[in-house]
């Protein structure tokens, strides 16, 4: 793009600005804006992902691998990477699973979802509000809220560890259910930690609440799973918030993937649109089915039945983990431990799709098995590819309206704004080079 | 044995390469001693927790991931060159990773397999450990690192020792836990004879075999091990299939690969 711009007199509006890296996201990648007679023409974000070709060496393996395989895709969220998976191999073999075991899926969901939610909020973003580089600067200040933070994550990782094994890369998930169903008695002590992380969530939400807020608006098409009975985390349909809807069956139909030469990571589209899946999407679809407790908080913290304000994202966040601490109580509960701990599942030729919502938005799987149980093909649409262009016009209309900015201000709101949909690139380094072509 | 860092603040660093972040995150879940480790050493750069960096020379630096892009290539000797320890963390720096399995295939076909527009796509045809490119001070192991054996490395190189972590097999933990053996029990077949230690028998612990994510034991006895598998019922080419993941490019799980091929 510095390549397009003109020479001469004109050359001298052209700034091209190589910054420092862009931190407190997972991944690596650059910008580049273009600006013609003082509006943007486009906004690129450049993801330097190194292709790691998951879809093409899960070609001949067995149907019950993808599991632990496809959790190497990401450390922040393996959990719905197992269980996107797991979604689609059962229903490609045509597996009923207990559901006993489809209610322990959701409490060791739950956990991602507190421990990724609380990463996020504490770690990643809250440091963007408070004027800190970092959450061991913000320590010096507000140690309190950081000890906070560290202490709900660890209740997200303590259910992780206990359901799974460990809270990166769970060991207990297979096709089917589990290994190893934890007794009552193993969760009790769960139910202890979680009483407290309750009180440390709701108090997230008010310290959250009370940040400042850029008055801005999303207005790409939302889109999240719906499930008629619960707040849809471990399975369900799609909704958009334009009332339209499919079954996880039409996926391929309505989304479709494509490849820009500047990223590896590949985009996405809905019915030719863009759009945004995650927090602000599952929020303005389905606040109502959230537990009172969450509902509260969200009032209390000024939150409206839709936000599309991306800044914003950090309240519904913590909204989501007052949720999933709720619904990880409620439970272990009712927990009944399913025996066997897995469905016996048996290959078939077919094809499967899985949905879930990861923290950061929507999950989709596909695979083609053979009759002998090997995949033929996988197919693989994470979140971040679906918000791809829905961050990116977010990034040119901030980039419009803040145009006199300074490189360095306009650098950290670019900046900012990408951290406020929480992308998870998982790749190689981490530079965030901003080029902006002035013309 | 290493000597000890000066005595002013040591800085540390820590990079990534081809991976998924799980092993930079596993110090970030060290929930009970981030702060602590944060007031005993400079945390200099580390992108995925802070905005603020500062350059080196850098008293330690850890690295994840693995090596697959020519500029990766280049990065990797500049970072040895910026830091006076460098330990790797994680099977893909140690390893090569998951991502080593275009090793033994075509990448060419991996990308038009996966990308509408492979010409975009910019690659190494492998995936290699740190340790092919620069001197190594300390391999962790793990697809994920444990996060306690972290915080040993960490407070060993803060020391100046070197250091403790076991060069045995799962076996040895799964016995100290007093588990019984899923495969001479149940006849599930399980990779702890020739995995390393570190994980303290997780798999085993939840009925299921080890995966081998900690990667080969020094000198694995592969070949009496897939004896074992085959009697546990399965065939040439799943055995070769279970060598063929986290750690496929170790060079003690190569012979473990190629049944079935």
């Amino acid at each position: 793009m510095a390549g397009d711009a003109p020479d001469g007199d004109a050359a001298a509006e052209r700034r091209q600005l190589t910054v420092r890296a862009l931190a407190r996201v997972e991944g690596e990648g650059r910008l580049d804006v273009a600006v013609r007679n003082g509006s943007v023409e486009s906004a690129q974000l450049n993801i330097y992902e190194p292709p790691r070709f998951f879809e093409a060496f899960l070609r001949g393996r067995d149907f019950r691998e993808p599991p632990d395989l496809t959790s190497r895709i990401c450390g922040i969220c393996p959990v719905a990477y197992q269980v996107s998976a797991c979604n689609a191999l059962e229903q490609a073999c045509g597996a009923s699973v207990d559901r006993r075991v489809v209610e322990l899926r959701r409490l060791l969901y739950c956990g991602e979802w507190i421990a990724s939610h609380a990463l996020h909020i504490y770690f990643l973003h809250a440091p963007d509000f408070l004027g800190a580089p970092d959450s061991v600067a913000l320590a010096r200040s507000q140690r309190g809220a950081v000890e906070r933070g560290l202490a709900l994550k660890k209740a997200g990782n303590a259910i992780l560890e206990t359901v799974g094994g460990r809270p990166i890369h769970p060991v207990n998930v297979r096709v089917g259910g589990f290994y190893r169903a934890p007794t009552r008695t193993d969760l009790a002590p769960l139910a202890e930690t979680l009483r407290r992380a309750l009180d440390d969530a709701i108090e997230t939400v008010r310290w959250v609440a009370g940040f400042e807020f850029p008055d801005v608006r999303l207005e790409s098409t939302l889109m999240a799973l719906h499930h008629p009975e619960r707040y849809a985390i471990e399975d369900g349909d799609i909704r958009t918030s334009g009332g339209g809807g499919f079954p996880v069956a039409d996926f391929d139909d309505h989304v479709v993937e494509y490849h820009v030469p500047h990223s590896t990571a590949l985009h996405a589209r809905l019915d030719g649109e863009r759009y945004l899946t995650g927090p602000l999407a599952r929020y303005t679809l389905h606040h109502e089915q959230l537990s009172a407790t969450a509902r509260e908080a969200a009032t209390a913290a000024g939150l409206d039945t839709e936000c599309r304000n991306p800044f914003r994202s950090i309240v519904v966040r913590a909204v989501e983990v007052v949720y999933a601490v709720d619904e990880a109580l409620r439970l272990i509960e009712a927990y009944e431990r399913p025996e066997p701990p897995a469905t016996p599942v048996t290959a078939r030729a077919a094809v499967g799709r899985g949905v879930s919502e990861a923290p950061r938005g929507l999950l989709y799987h596909r695979y083609h098995l053979a009759a002998n149980g090997l995949i033929e093909s996988a197919n693989i649409v994470p979140p971040t590819a679906q918000n791809q262009d829905a961050i990116e016009a977010d990034l040119a209309d901030r980039i419009g309206e803040h145009l006199d900015l300074d490189d360095a201000a306009l650098t950290a709101l670019c900046e900012r704004t990408i951290r406020n949909h929480d992308p998870c690139i998982s790749c190689a380094t981490h530079f965030l080079d901003l080029r902006v072509v002035r013309r | 044995m290493p000597e000890p860092f000066p005595p002013s603040k040591p800085t540390l660093a820590v990079w990534k390469f081809a991976s998924c972040d799980g092993c930079q995150l596993s110090l970030l879940d060290c929930e009970d001693e981030l702060l602590a480790v944060a007031g005993s050493m400079q945390i200099a750069h580390f992108l995925e927790m802070s905005s603020a960096s500062v350059d080196g020379p850098y008293d330690l630096s850890l690295v994840e991931g693995s090596i697959t892009t020519a500029a990766d290539v280049e990065r990797i000797h500049r970072i040895r060159d910026d830091s006076a320890r460098l330990v790797t963390i994680g099977a893909c720096a140690t390893a090569g990773g998951v991502q080593a399995l275009r090793n033994f295939g075509d990448v060419a076909e991996f990308a038009d397999v996966v990308y509408a527009s492979p010409q975009y796509i910019d690659t190494l045809g492998t995936s290699t450990p740190i340790s092919a490119h620069v001197p190594v001070d300390f391999e962790l192991r793990g697809c994920p690192i444990d996060r306690r054996q972290l915080i040993e490395v960490i407070t060993a190189f803060l020391a100046g020792r070197t250091p403790n972590i076991p060069n045995t097999s799962v076996c040895t933990e799964c016995k100290r836990r007093g588990l019984t053996c899923v495969m001479v029990a149940d006849g599930t077949p399980c990779l702890g004879p020739v995995t390393h230690a570190g994980c303290g028998a997780l798999c085993p612990a939840h009925s299921r075999g080890c995966y081998g994510c900690f990667g080969p034991t020094p000198d694995p006895n592969i070949a009496s091990l897939a004896g074992w598998l085959r009697r546990c019922g399965m065939d040439e080419e799943a055995v070769g299939r279970v060598f063929s993941t986290f750690n496929v490019a170790a060079p003690g799980f190569e012979e473990g690969r190629r049944h079935g091929r």
